[in-house]
């Protein structure tokens, strides 16, 4: 319990307000970090999961290459892209890390949900002259927006705590100080930390827990009526 | 008119859904096709507005080939009512009747006022206008299924075991109802059910239809009863059974009819009266 009420002291202490990295700098870092990586990610991703839900096609290779994508170390991959891309281009790198682990889920999401929509509900759109466009856009995007949200909010919860691997390739975001921690054995600090990212994970999936419920469209989430 | 030329599908796993299948369907007529499922009656009905292309021959709508007109196009002339209804559950009553009119850029001002004329033409209530689809009963979501059919006055309405889905007395009403309307719009009618009964009442021309879409006889309701072509029809509208086989029996009063489960259907008089239909 005494390293709890240190590790509380350490995230209230004033000196976080001060120093080389305060922590209100490192969270808006974490926080940015986490916010680009998942917007790429979803720019690259959500077009591509339509497309591959309204078509059918490039499922398996989806399936595939998203279970390969989680199977891949991500700390492996930060540390091999900053190999690759050079030490000058380490925030280029790190966010690549993070948007390649975003994808995934945030693909999973926008296929799955367009392709959850009620074979039916989309024939019927068709059927009464709906173009292919037509039927993505008014039918199968708003329908299977819920799922695309729940994968946003998967891929943004994993990009929120893999960001702490930023701070071993620079003095960014919360990881840092856990780096740093580690390094002159401070436990109240690494434990501190911790408990901020928990503390933004939390919220994060709290507000997306919001949006996924304010994104079913109304209509769908009303009352049944009685069958007669 | 609507014409089936040497139509035949067939999938690519090899199974023939319709093989070389002709037909006439007459204008202002309601035109049945009843097998049972899996004949490939709905293959049929769903070549008309093109949602399934044949792999040879031809269907024309009054004589022009339906393989040159733009699918999208075609489909928004031809009103289609499903078996589920398949509306769209996250639209209002009003704009699932109005989609086609949206979509082929009526005013949002004149397209609600015609969905509510059409809410009055197939028997709802006004008031459901704004509500959602999951909020109304079956029977009533057959009806704006119906009113978006409906709504761009296509001259061929198709249907799809349009009252598969309700029970039994909302499907007589339903019925009733679609008897009601096609006198009042006289609408060329291509109806698909598995039901014989349904087909016999609706149909001015039934279509009897064996496994890969063979026709096993075609014409009015009571040519088929007074006349099948063979066993096969015979036996699936059941000529010699239940409601259908009747039998006299002399009372004091005259000759009834009676059923093959006993029960009395009906007085047997001379001569239809004046009114009766043809």
């Amino acid at each position: 319990m005494d390293l709890f009420a240190e590790a509380i002291a350490w995230i209230f202490s004033p000196e976080r307000q001060t120093g080389s990295l305060p922590l209100s700098e490192a969270i808006w870092t974490h926080l940015a970090f986490t916010f680009v990586s998942v917007v790429v990610a979803a720019a690259i991703a959500v077009p591509l999961g339509w497309l591959i839900g309204h078509t059918g096609r490039g499922r398996e290779v989806a399936v595939a290459l998203s279970g390969a994508a989680r199977a891949v170390p991500s700390f492996g991959l930060v540390l091999l892209l900053v190999l690759v891309l050079g030490v000058t281009h380490k925030v280029g790198a790190a966010t690549t890390a993070f948007v390649l682990l975003a994808i995934p889920p945030v693909l999973a999401g926008a296929y799955s949900g367009v392709e959850a929509v009620d074979r039916r509900v989309v024939d019927g759109a068709r059927s009464v002259g709906m173009t292919p466009t037509q039927v993505l856009r008014k039918v199968e995007v708003p329908l299977g927006l819920p799922l695309l949200i729940g994968g946003l909010r998967s891929a943004t919860l994993q990009v929120v705590a893999t960001v702490t691997l930023a701070g071993y390739v620079g003095s960014w975001g919360l990881g840092f100080y856990i780096v740093q921690g580690i390094q002159i054995r401070d436990f109240a600090q690494i434990l501190g930390a911790a408990l901020v990212i928990v503390v933004l994970a939390v919220v994060l999936d709290a507000l997306f827990a919001v949006l996924e419920r304010l994104v079913v469209p109304a209509g769908v989430s009303a009352g049944r009526a009685r069958d007669t | 008119m609507i014409e089936f030329r040497s139509v035949t599908k067939t999938y690519p796993d090899g199974t023939h859904a319709v093989a070389d299948f002709d037909l006439v369907i007459p204008p202002h007529k309601t035109t049945v096709l009843v097998g049972s499922s899996g004949c490939g009656k709905t293959t049929l009905l769903r070549m008309i507005n093109r949602m399934v292309d044949p792999t040879s021959g031809v269907i024309e709508i009054d004589g022009e080939p339906i393989q040159d007109r733009d699918a999208v196009k075609l489909r928004r002339s031809i009103g289609y009512v499903l078996q589920n209804g398949g509306l769209l559950p996250h639209h209002r009553v009003v704009d699932n009747v109005t989609t086609v009119l949206r979509l082929e850029g009526t005013s949002r001002r004149t397209a609600r006022d015609r969905a509510l004329e059409l809410l009055d033409t197939v028997g709802l209530d006004r008031a459901i206008a704004e509500r959602y689809p999951g909020q109304l009963s079956g029977g009533q979501q057959q009806r704006v299924g119906v009113a978006r059919a409906l709504a761009a006055d296509p001259n061929i309405l198709l249907m799809d075991e349009p009252f598969g889905a309700v029970d039994p007395i909302v499907r007589a009403e339903l019925q009733t109802e679609t008897l009601r309307l096609q006198q009042e719009l006289n609408k060329t009618v291509v109806f698909v059910t598995h039901d014989v009964d349904e087909a016999f009442l609706l149909g001015d021309q039934v279509v009897i239809l064996e496994k890969g879409a063979q026709v096993a006889q075609i014409g009015s309701p009571s040519e088929i009863i007074e006349n099948p072509a063979d066993e096969f029809v015979a036996s699936f509208i059941g000529a010699e059974r239940g409601a259908r086989a009747l039998h006299t029996k002399q009372t004091g009063r005259g000759t009834v009819l009676v059923d093959a489960g006993g029960r009395t259907q009906g007085v047997l008089v001379d001569s239809p009266g004046p009114e009766a239909p043809a």
